[in-house]
């Protein structure tokens, strides 16, 4: 139906795969427990070329659609590891890409794609105003050449790992704009600089190992070079790469949910009580096999997004499909592969707890199940918004 | 100098293979597929002697039908220059395949010839020597390291007591064993110029070789179940159970 280069697509597989297997199970659960970042793997991603395989080759990366780069990812997961240590540095480039400006592609983009700069961080929710994003209080008010940021971020992923961090900030008071969408602007700033210059990080203790963080931002002086396209734009550029973000992480609920079904699979194969195959009652087949087809089904969507996405037809329908029914799909095979471990679910050594843990958050993050139920009401469906 | 790598496609080290119903064979189907391993560390190597600037020409070819491109995009991804696919229906069986890289070789004229020193498939081991017997070339097998001095290679061979060093005089065959190298993985730049790197397709009647079957596949059998443990509370329950049930020691 939707037409991708097959031979391409099985060699990434291929190629992940193989990088995946020097990162397995206990490489992962050890890395859970110390609630440490898997850095050596995130090296060893980057050396390889993955991260950057959207970054367009004339700025040293690969050029590839999101077809390719959704695949990337599925993989990382499908094998049982978790790409959201890595996913940032694949997709929070989009708004520098699409809306910065020559210099500053040419200063940054090639050092992202080697890997030399980690721009694995993007600074949108706050603590006050959660998913209406509009009515964000962080500020940046242009003082002569600088900005000055005062204000708080929450949930701010990976700002230990990463070099650069795209920040959302508001430059023109909400009161004095003719629509809410207005008035807002995205920065690149440098975070080493940004810690010994008036933002403190504070770690958030999280049920997903995440590394992320809350904000504060106390006359934060940054040059105003920092300015990603124009002034009063940035929401808009936000939005801009949302399709693409929201692809990728159904692709990775895709992997979730293969890795979650293949392992209840294999576990109701070989466990035996009451002298058969625990498999063998369709009581536990059944919930195993409508997982399946439902992560099936979330597949096609994904395709039908990365079809439209790469052959420039607007995605924000499949896009946002996609996320929410894949993850409620991963979140359902989850739910099957712990009831059919029973006891053993929960042991930490089947990582089956670990990967139920992780990829229940993509329902929440980075857009809520709510949120895109909304965007189909209104925009499908013509329904009046509902906030 | 030119290095030639033969490699073969084969199922996935991780895959459990099952046995067909009427045990005529293995059940191939829809089963991932890969590289031998001891062919991917035979490229390793070649592409290794490049890198050093030994080897200017790293070729790599594999006998079999279409899907065999596969393995040969695989090693390109890995760094080897050009591939070369020798059609055939079916995977020919050890003789036949050390013929078809006979002419290849005949051909090409390498002064390096590497091979893994056996497929995890068939696990015949056998290839490599064949090859050394048709071409008359020396042969290091099981080789866990490599040095190419002036016009020898000095390999250093895994023999059941320790290690061997011998010298082989250029051209010479060389079977790769577990230790020679750890491969590296391809980077995604690589595999998406492997693409556009020049694959070769011939027949085995271009090459004027009749592939001919010497052995029959009579049956395949799963290895026996295995049975399920038990716990001993004790070292003399262990030693007991051992002498007296096991008859072990
Ligand atoms: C581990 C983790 C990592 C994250 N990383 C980042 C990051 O790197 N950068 C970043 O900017 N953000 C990040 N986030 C934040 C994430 O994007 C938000 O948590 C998410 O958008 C929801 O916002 P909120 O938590 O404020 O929930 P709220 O907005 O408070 O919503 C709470 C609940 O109410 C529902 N709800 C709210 N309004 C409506 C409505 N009008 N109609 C129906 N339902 C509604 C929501 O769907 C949700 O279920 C991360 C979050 C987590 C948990």
């Amino acid at each position: 139906m939707f037409q991708h280069d097959i031979d391409a697509i099985n060699a990434i597989r291929e190629g992940v795969r193989g990088l995946c297997e020097n990162f397995d199970a206990a490489y992962w659960r050890q890395i859970d427990e110390v609630k440490g970042f898997p850095e050596d793997f995130v090296q060893a991603l980057t050396e390889a070329g993955w991260l950057a395989a959207m970054i367009p080759e004339e700025f040293g990366g690969s050029g590839l659609g999101l077809s390719e780069a959704s695949v990337i990812l599925e993989e990382v997961n499908r094998c049982g590891g978790n790409s959201g240590t890595v996913h940032g540095q694949m997709y929070n480039m989009f708004t520098l890409l699409r809306h910065g400006s020559d210099e500053q592609k040419q200063k940054f983009l090639p050092k992202i794609a080697a890997g030399e700069l980690r721009l694995q961080s993007m600074g949108v929710t706050e603590p006050t105003t959660g998913t209406d994003t509009t009515k964000i209080k962080t500020t940046a008010v242009r003082k002569g050449d600088k900005y000055v940021i005062n204000g708080q971020k929450v949930w701010i992923s990976r700002i230990q790992h990463s070099d650069l961090m795209i920040l959302l900030a508001r430059t023109t008071p909400l009161a004095e704009v003719t629509r809410k969408s207005e008035g807002m602007s995205i920065f690149l700033v440098d975070l080493e600089y940004a810690m010994a210059n008036g933002m403190s990080v504070q770690p958030i203790a999280n049920m997903v190992n995440h590394e992320t963080n809350e904000l504060f931002f106390d006359n934060l002086e940054i040059p105003a070079d920092c300015l990603i396209g124009e002034e009063g734009k940035g929401f808009r550029y936000i939005l801009d790469g949302l399709n693409a973000e929201r692809t990728l992480i159904a692709a990775e609920c895709i992997g979730d949910g293969r890795w979650f079904i293949e392992k209840a699979s294999a576990y109701a194969r070989e466990r035996e009580v009451f002298g058969r195959p625990i498999g063998q009652n369709q009581g536990v087949q059944f919930p195993i096999a409508q997982a399946h087809i439902d992560v099936e089904a979330a597949d096609l969507m994904r395709w039908r997004a990365c079809h439209e996405y790469d052959n420039g037809i607007p995605a924000g329908a499949s896009a946002n499909m996609a996320k929410y029914l894949a993850a409620e799909a991963s979140w359902k095979a989850a739910n099957v592969c712990l009831q059919t471990h029973g006891g053993f679910g929960f042991a930490c050594e089947y990582d089956v707890e670990r990967k139920f843990r992780e990829t229940r958050l993509y329902q929440v993050a980075p857009i809520s199940t709510n949120l895109i139920l909304s965007y189909v009401s209104e925009h499908l469906l013509e329904l009046p918004r509902s906030f | 100098m030119k290095v030639l790598v033969a490699v073969k496609r084969v199922l996935d080290h991780n895959v459990k293979v099952r046995v067909k119903s009427d045990h005529s064979d293995v059940d191939l189907t829809n089963i991932k597929m890969a590289l031998n391993p001891f062919c991917e560390i035979a490229v390793e190597e070649a592409v290794r002697l490049k890198e050093a600037g030994i080897a200017t020409e790293v070729v790599v070819m594999s006998i079999g039908p279409k899907a065999v491109q596969e393995q040969i995009r695989t090693a390109l991804a890995l760094g080897a220059d050009r591939g070369i696919q020798i059609e055939t229906d079916t995977m020919p069986e050890s003789l036949s395949v050390a013929k078809l890289i006979a002419k290849v070789v005949e051909d090409e004229r390498p002064s390096l010839i590497i091979l893994g020193k056996q497929a995890i498939d068939s696990d015949n081991n056998q290839t490599g020597q064949m090859l050394a017997a048709l071409t008359g070339m020396g042969q290091g097998t099981f080789a866990s390291d490599v040095e190419i001095q002036d016009n020898e290679a000095l390999v250093t061979r895994e023999v059941d007591g320790g290690l061997q060093t011998v010298a082989l005089r250029l051209p010479a065959i060389v079977t790769s064993d577990l230790r020679l190298n750890e491969p590296r993985y391809a980077s995604l730049p690589n595999i998406m110029k492997a693409k556009k790197k020049p694959l070769d397709v011939k027949s085995a009647a271009e090459l004027g070789i009749e592939l001919r079957a010497h052995t029959e596949l009579l049956k395949v059998e799963p290895p026996a179940e295995r049975q399920g443990g038990i716990k001993v509370a004790s070292v003399e329950e262990l030693v007991d159970k051992l002498k007296n049930e096991a008859k072990v020691i």
